[in-house]
């Protein structure tokens, strides 16, 4: 199953809507980054709402994702991530530092707007 | 035995099959969501180590009653070429695969017990629980 990305204006949009095997979230990368290409989108925000664990794994696919996405000179926030993803997030150890947050989609638009300076 | 279920871990969707089994035994045990997410998280790690670095094993849920508490048990096999150096692989950020190097010491602190053997050749057994507070 692939993972819609969704565009809007200058911006894509992706809520992950159930849980992630290896392979979709590599295939995830690959169409997010032809995404961007394809619509010159200078702004992306990953909504996590629905996700309720991420393992080591799924957090370095998204790591990677957002750091190729700032190479090709796009700014990802990831939005809605759950309290008990957070906690196992840290316990494992993985801080996803210098990753734009926020708490929910509407949130995470509008820092996507001030990172773009609009 | 009816206190244990395994998954036989030989491709990539045998992890996710491991994940849901060990979510819905966690629910069934009375974890709450916090919980859950660490005991699926930790099997996410052990079933992904097996498939990465033994090739096939298997991961089994276990539910404990001892000394009137309750808990769950993740155990991990494998006849993979197991763990040269037991202290390296705890260590964070330690990783042969380009990951993140944060599995094993993960799960450690992500579960409340946690125990660890292997020889060189010999495949690795770990077995992780988590107690219900």
């Amino acid at each position: 199953m692939r993972i819609p990305i969704l565009k809007l204006h200058d911006c894509l949009l992706i809520s992950i809507q159930w849980e992630l095997d290896d392979q979709t979230a590599l295939q995830f990368q690959e169409d997010l980054l032809q995404k961007i290409h394809d619509t010159s989108a200078n702004g992306v925000v990953i909504d996590l709402t629905s996700i309720d664990f991420i393992d080591s794994f799924i957090a370095k696919v998204l790591g990677d994702v957002i750091e190729m996405s700032k190479l090709m000179g796009a700014k990802v926030v990831i939005t809605g991530i759950q309290p008990a993803v957070a906690i196992t997030l840290i316990e494992l150890g993985i801080g996803l530092n210098n990753v734009l947050t926020a708490l929910d989609l509407e949130k995470g638009l509008e820092k996507l707007q001030q990172e773009l300076g609009e | 035995m009816e206190n244990q279920s395994c998954v036989k871990i030989l491709n990539e969707w045998d992890i996710v099959s491991a994940r849901q089994l060990g979510r819905n035994v966690a629910k069934e045990l009375g974890f709450g969501t916090v919980d859950q997410a660490r005991i699926t998280t930790a099997i996410s790690e052990l079933a992904r180590n097996i498939f990465l670095y033994a090739g096939q094993g298997q991961i089994c849920i276990e539910k404990m009653y001892k000394n009137g508490k309750v808990g769950l048990r993740i155990i991990s096999l494998d006849k993979g070429p197991g763990i040269n150096d037991l202290r390296q692989v705890m260590e964070d950020g330690y990783s042969t695969s380009g990951g993140l190097g944060a599995g094993l010491p993960g799960v450690k602190r992500l579960m409340d017990e946690f125990m660890i053997d292997s020889n060189p050749g010999d495949g690795t057994d770990i077995q992780a629980t988590k107690w219900l507070r």
